[in-house]
């Protein structure tokens, strides 16, 4: 059996699919929320935790105890913030190795492991021992997809020991986005910029695309370091990984970190002055010249039309 | 308060990798070498915390004697000491890597040690909680953003586009991200002082891997056709028409 640690979103349900294609039933662990319709993603039965609020050591030492419990041959996390670090928690707990990033598995003994390494422009091959095997899911590396056949899956209420260890590390607040904001890891459709757009005024434009569109504006690690956009609107391997419908690229030029954060989108669009940029040769799309003229007149032909 | 922060000798990768010819490690002949930027950015935030707080500043790495290099920049920037766990080259992996550090700093008295949320080459994500666990201290990994207050390090972590707030109880492990701070770059004086500075170091024992590369591989790039919309604001109208198409626009 494998279990699986599902949080709400995407990269759980590409954890379950790859956890699937291990062979073994799947099972699930959840805390607080836990998604509906995992059934249909070939779980069979669900272990719920209910905590109030987040604490690695304790989601940690809940899975460790459902591992002597369950006896899994492995224990599969999307490679989330929480899952790298539960995962990681549950590792030291359990004294045993763990891949992170993983694209492929061959169970066996030792298992065979294919895994991301620099954000996933170089792949190693390795071995991973262990009594139980861990493994986090690279985000975006396995395309999720329901079961063939899908059933109900059962749910289990769990109130696993926990002492006050567990919890020495909590969330004891929270500060919400400010409300009606795109997330760039959600939006459909992303409008980013790099070098090319020249200063942080440059991003008037690019917000207003992204407006009309419903779209979210990201940027590369250069706009970041250079003050013209937040931090938390870095596309790239220190910075978001995004998996839109459309990725519109203004004036980036293309280097190999901001690649690993945007080769999920469906579709790439770039727009650039240079026809040599490796961003065009990425891209399903180009449009070649001057992101100073081409934005506006395709702000005026989207209002027109 | 006494800050130790741990860094990682990584390739600077140009813009395509290429291997060695036994596929187990990139062909550096012809590159530079550096830290990741999350650990840059642990670096520049011990000295902002001990500046602020008062104490020492340590940095240590696991890696070749080459890996002095990273050592004296961070000691350029304006950290006090360094600390060299010196390998034969060979990577250690992440719970090797953790019970090396733990092995050289558990009678320190650290307050704090930082790390780089994950080192950019081989992208682990362990070697914080694993110190943490050994040596009993609290962990909270992803940090962009860090206040002392008392004996609390109270640490921001980006969630869903919001924070969530951890109150962490000092002496404590903690990995941050880029974007925590804008790291400066290193003075003159700072140059000069580390090429001279004196670093500790020790010869650690790597131990059988529990996740054992067997090799690397440069993934495939799937052959692309780039479809030319046009040249210049002309070029518009057929772009709406493909946003069109992709169901982006009604």
């Amino acid at each position: 059996m494998i279990l699986v640690l599902v949080e709400p979103g995407e990269l759980s349900l590409e954890a379950l699919t790859f956890a699937r294609g291990l062979g073994g039933p799947v099972e699930a662990v959840g805390f607080n929320e836990v998604p509906d319709g995992l059934g249909a993603y070939g779980v069979s039965r669900v272990h719920v935790v209910g905590l109030a609020e987040y604490a690695p050591g304790a989601w940690a030492q809940s899975i460790v105890a459902l591992v002597r419990e369950l006896a899994p041959e492995a224990v599969v996390a999307a490679g989330s913030d929480r899952g790298q670090e539960v995962l990681a928690h549950v590792a030291v707990r359990l004294d045993a190795p763990m891949a992170a990033n993983c694209v492929a598995a061959q169970p066996g003994e030792p298992w065979l492991v294919t895994r991301q390494r620099w954000g996933g422009s170089l792949l190693e091959e390795a071995r991973l021992h262990g009594l139980v095997k861990l493994l986090t899911v690279a985000p975006h590396g396995v395309v999720a997809e329901p079961a063939a056949q899908g059933a109900e899956a059962a749910v289990v209420e769990v109130a696993p020991d926990l002492n006050d260890d567990d919890f020495r590390v909590m969330v004891s607040r929270r500060e919400e986005p400010a409300a009606g904001t795109v997330q760039l890891g959600d939006a459909r459709v992303v409008v980013g910029g790099g070098r090319g757009v020249g200063s942080a005024e440059g991003f008037a434009a690019l917000e207003e695309l992204a407006a009309l569109l419903g779209g979210a504006v990201g940027g590369s690690r250069v706009v970041t370091n250079l003050g013209w956009r937040p931090h938390s609107d870095q596309i790239g391997q220190t910075g978001a990984r995004i998996a839109p419908d459309l990725y519109i690229a203004c004036g980036v030029s293309g280097a190999i970190q901001h690649m690993v954060g945007c080769k999920s989108a469906k579709r790439i669009l770039a727009i650039n002055k240079d026809p040599q940029a490796p961003i065009v040769a990425r891209a399903d799309y180009a449009v070649i010249g001057d992101l100073a003229e081409i934005l506006p007149a395709l702000v005026a032909e989207l209002k027109r039309t | 308060m006494d800050v130790l922060v741990c860094v990682k000798r990584v390739p600077e990768t140009g813009a395509r990798i290429l291997l060695t010819a036994d596929g187990r490690e990139i062909d550096t002949s012809y590159l530079g070498f550096t830290i990741s930027p999350h650990e840059e950015c642990a670096v520049e935030e011990a000295l902002r915390l001990v500046e602020a707080h008062g104490g020492s500043t340590t940095v240590l790495t696991l890696g070749p004697a080459a890996a002095a290099e990273q050592l004296r920049n961070a000691l350029a920037m304006g950290i006090g000491a360094g600390i060299l766990l010196e390998t034969d080259g060979e990577e250690f992996d992440p719970a090797a890597t953790a019970a090396a550090i733990v092995d050289v700093v558990r009678e320190r008295g650290f307050d704090l040690l930082l790390f780089g949320n994950e080192a950019a080459d081989s992208g682990d994500y362990q070697v914080p909680v694993r110190v943490a666990a050994t040596l009993g201290l609290p962990c909270v990994t992803g940090i962009k953003g860090i206040e002392i207050e008392g004996g609390l390090a109270v640490a921001r972590r980006e969630a869903a586009g919001g924070w969530e707030v951890f109150d962490v109880p000092l002496p404590a492990v903690i990995s941050v991200k880029e974007g925590i701070n804008l790291p400066r770059f290193p003075s003159l004086p700072g140059r000069l002082r580390a090429k001279k500075a004196e670093l500790e170091t020790h010869a650690p024992q790597q131990q059988a891997p529990g996740l054992e590369k067997v090799r690397l591989v440069v993934p495939v790039e799937e052959p692309n056709t780039v479809e030319i919309l046009g040249n210049g604001p002309e070029a518009a109208p057929r772009v709406v028409e493909v946003l069109r198409e992709l169901g982006v626009v009604s």
